[in-house]
């Protein structure tokens, strides 16, 4: 019957591009592109026992106390402040410039790039909420002190090395976390009476 | 001359698109490889916060989501309109939190668990007393880093 070669048809791929654009289309929309950011934080461990929780004495000057109550008022350090003002107030707290007799202690430390310099090593900020505080406000007193440390690293960063913190090596990095470690305590949340 | 003379009529010449599927394909494989699938339903309303010091979430495979917010409007008829917590696809307590950290570590690979990082996805509405719940659920289960996730204020 047969005779002589069958050309093969060619197969019509015409519609190749529509299978594609759908499944172009499908992609699109399972799957979402945010890259997501954020402020990272880190918490602290479970207390062990409570009992030994007290021990750690940590003086007065060290401290300063960031409070917000469930209006989303902030008080700092017994003031009542701005959360505008927040952040050259937490500058000031953490670097202490002028060697102030009411901000944190200064101890002399060992750090790479720097020689034995003066640090305030000691100071904790310990931020306090209600439980009616809102998030919003939460998140705006965390940032304001983020960038506190952020400003103050990116200071030294430019005065040390004459360039961004950002384009600093890892070595360098380090040194000046050091220099400015971050110690932002969230204290134990407490009820104050009802909603 | 010759060159220039409009003799017969002219046909526009047909556009060759053999190479339209392979260029569709691209844009396909581009799209693949750049976003990552949405993993939930959504069943909570939220609207991140704003803020500038905000750092980018490395590795996806590392992070598990919790959600806390308004439930949507269809399920506000069953669950009321205070503030829920989301984990996976369902709504939870607070209490169920510790088990779902656990739960996403087992899933995870051994060289990773220590990496292990929470993004809270909270609305900008809610009151601290969820959200230091579920703070204290993480504490308890080791679950240390976290990120308050948040949009780039400008």
């Amino acid at each position: 019957m047969a005779k002589g070669k069958r050309k093969v048809p060619g197969i019509n791929a015409s519609s190749t591009a529509d299978i594609s654009f759908i499944l172009f289309i499908f992609f699109l929309i399972t799957t979402s592109m945010d890259t997501d950011r954020g402020l990272a934080r880190r918490l602290p461990p479970p207390p062990e026992n409570t009992e030994n929780q007290e021990d750690v004495i940590v003086k007065e000057r060290n401290v300063l106390q960031v409070r917000i109550n469930k209006d989303d008022q902030l008080m700092v350090g017994g003031e009542w402040f701005d959360i505008k003002q927040l952040r050259e107030r937490a500058k000031e707290f953490i670097s202490n410039p002028n060697n102030d007799e009411n901000l944190p202690e200064k101890h002399a430390k060992q750090l790479p790039f720097f020689g034995n310099v003066m640090v305030t090593d000691k100071h904790v900020i310990s931020v306090q909420n209600d439980v009616g505080t809102s998030y919003n406000m939460y998140i705006q007193v965390q940032n304001e002190l983020v960038a506190a440390y952020n400003e103050l690293r990116n200071e030294l960063a430019m005065a040390q090395f004459g360039k961004s913190l950002a384009e600093c090596s890892e070595d360098e990095k380090k040194a000046i976390t050091d220099y400015y470690p971050q110690k932002i305590s969230e204290a134990e949340p407490k009820k104050y009476g009802g909603k | 001359m010759g060159k220039f003379n409009k003799t017969g009529k002219r046909e526009m010449p047909e556009l060759n698109t053999s190479s339209l599927p392979d260029l569709i394909f691209t844009m396909l494989f581009f799209f693949m490889i750049v976003t990552t699938m949405r993993e939930v339903t959504l069943k909570v309303q939220f609207r991140v916060p704003q803020a500038t010091e905000l750092e980018k979430l490395e590795k996806k495979s590392l992070v598990s989501f919790i959600y806390i917010g308004k439930p949507l409007k269809e399920f506000q008829k069953t669950m009321g309109t205070t503030d829920r917590i989301q984990l996976n696809d369902k709504f939870a307590e607070s209490s169920e939190v510790q088990d779902y950290i656990f739960q996403e570590r087992e899933n995870m690979k051994e060289e990773d668990k220590p990496f292990m990082t929470v993004s809270l996805k909270v609305d900008a509405d809610t009151k601290m007393g969820i959200v230091t719940e579920v703070k204290q659920a993480l504490r308890q289960a080791y679950a240390l880093k976290i990120n308050y996730s948040a949009t780039q204020r400008l």
